[in-house]
C-alpha cells in the first residue's frame, strides 16, 4: 500500500515509522528543509521537500498510485486543500485529514474528504469516558420547557436494573423512548429489560419528572 | 438597484477596495479580518460592519449571517483559505454567487470544476498584457 504523509510534526514521524514497519511505501511531504533532511535520515521513506497543497508536489510524491493521503499540517485549510487535490486532480481514493477546530468535521466531510479527525474531539472524548457519564443530562426542553428529553444513565444500584418496561412505576404522561444499549439504540416496549450502564431517554413533564427520575434511578431525585 | 448583502473575507488591498466601493454603491457590507489594523484599510465611503475573526471558523461565518448573503467573496492573502472558506459559503451557507482570490493558476481549474468561481491575479494581468501588446501590434 502507497501511503502519503504531509506535515512536519512528530506525529508525521511516529505515523510513518509505524507504517513503514508494516511494509507500507511512505512518502512524506513536508515544506521545511530540515525536517525532510531529518526524515530522510531516519525513515526508510521517499521524502519530498515542498508544499503539500500544490499539485505539483503531490504529483512529484506519487498521488497517482497512492491508495491513502494523510494531511497532518498545522492549518484546517491547508489540510482539506492538500486532500481535495489529492482526490480531484489525483484519483486518491481515501483522505485522512487533521482538524483542529472540531466543527470542521462534518464540514471536510461534506467537501469530500474520508475521514477529518479532530484531537479536540478525541481528547474530549477519552477524558469524558475516564470520568464516567454524568448520570442526568437534559437535552432539550420543548414548547417553552413543558416537555422535557432527558439521558440518564443506569448505574450500579439504579431500580429499573434488570426490570422489564412494564414492571416499572412510571408516572402518567412519562415515557421511556429510546434505550442506548453501547452502541445500539431501541425504542423498547413493554418487554424490553434494562441493564447496568443502559442509557435511556426519558421523556416527560415538569410535574412528573421527579417522580419518573426516582422510578428509574432511585432516590435522591 | 436593490441592495445586496455582501460577505467579504480579507481587508487587505484587495478587499478593502472592494468593500469601500460596495459600500459606496449602497451594499450593504460585512468585511471580516483575523487581523483588526486591517480595517484601518477601510475610508469614509464605507458604512458597513466589521467582524475582528478567522473566517475558517464555522462560528465566525454565522456571526457575519453568512446564510443571508447574496455574495461572498473571498480574499484573503491565503489561497488555501480562500478556497476552503468559498466552499463553506457555497455548500454549508448556500451562498448563491461565490467568488475565490487565488493567486497559484495550478489549482485554478480543479475549483472551477468544483463549482467555485475563481479569480486568479497572475493569470488576468497576463491577459490584460498580452492584449495590450497585441493592440500596440495592430
Amino acid at each position: 500500500m502507497r501511503v502519503i504523509i504531509i506535515g512536519a510534526g512528530k506525529t508525521v514521524y511516529y505515523l510513518a515509522r509505524r507504517f513503514v514497519a508494516k511494509g507500507y511505501r511512505i512518502t512524506i511531504i513536508t515544506r521545511d528543509a530540515a525536517k525532510a533532511q531529518q526524515f530522510s535520515r531516519k525513515l526508510s521513506a521517499t521524502i519530498v521537500q515542498g508544499n503539500g497543497s500544490d499539485p505539483q508536489f503531490l504529483e512529484e510524491a506519487g498521488a497517482r498510485r497512492a491508495s491513502i493521503v494523510v494531511a497532518l499540517q498545522s492549518t484546517d485549510q491547508d489540510n482539506l486543500i492538500s486532500c481535495q487535490l489529492a482526490k480531484e486532480m489525483f484519483g486518491v481514493p481515501r483522505t485522512v485529514a487533521l482538524i483542529h477546530d472540531p466543527e470542521n468535521a462534518e464540514v471536510f466531510k461534506k467537501l469530500g474528504v474520508t475521514v477529518a479527525i479532530s484531537v479536540a474531539q478525541m481528547l474530549g472524548q477519552v477524558i469524558e469516558e475516564q470520568v464516567g457519564y454524568e448520570e442526568i443530562i437534559n437535552l432539550a426542553a420543548i414548547e417553552q420547557g413543558r416537555v422535557n428529553i432527558t439521558e440518564v444513565v443506569l448505574m450500579p444500584g439504579a431500580p429499573a436494573i434488570g426490570c422489564a418496561l412494564r414492571e416499572l412505576k412510571l408516572p402518567q404522561n412519562a415515557l421511556i423512548g429510546a434505550v442506548i444499549r453501547q452502541d445500539d439504540v431501541t425504542v423498547p416496549s413493554g418487554e424490553t429489560r434494562l441493564f447496568e450502564s443502559d442509557r435511556l431517554l426519558l421523556i416527560t413533564q415538569p410535574h412528573n419528572h421527579g417522580a419518573t427520575l426516582r422510578a428509574i434511578i432511585g432516590e435522591g431525585h | 438597484m436593490s441592495q445586496h448583502y455582501i460577505v467579504i473575507t480579507g481587508c487587505g488591498r484587495l478587499g478593502s477596495m472592494l468593500a469601500n466601493r460596495l459600500s459606496r454603491d449602497g451594499e450593504s457590507v460585512v468585511i471580516i479580518d483575523r487581523d483588526e489594523s486591517t480595517f484601518d484599510n477601510l475610508t469614509s465611503e464605507f458604512s458597513g460592519f466589521t467582524i475582528h475573526g478567522d473566517a475558517t471558523e464555522l462560528e465566525v461565518l454565522r456571526q457575519a449571517k453568512t446564510e443571508r448573503a447574496d455574495y461572498f467573496l473571498a480574499v484573503t492573502s491565503n489561497d488555501n483559505v480562500n478556497l476552503m472558506i468559498a466552499q463553506v459559503a457555497k455548500l454549508i451557507f448556500g451562498v448563491p454567487l461565490v467568488l475565490a482570490r487565488v493567486f497559484d493558476p495550478a489549482r485554478e481549474d480543479i475549483y472551477a470544476q468544483l463549482g467555485i468561481n475563481v479569480v486568479c491575479p497572475a493569470r488576468l494581468s497576463a491577459d490584460i498584457f498580452l492584449q495590450t501588446l497585441k493592440a500596440a501590434e495592430d
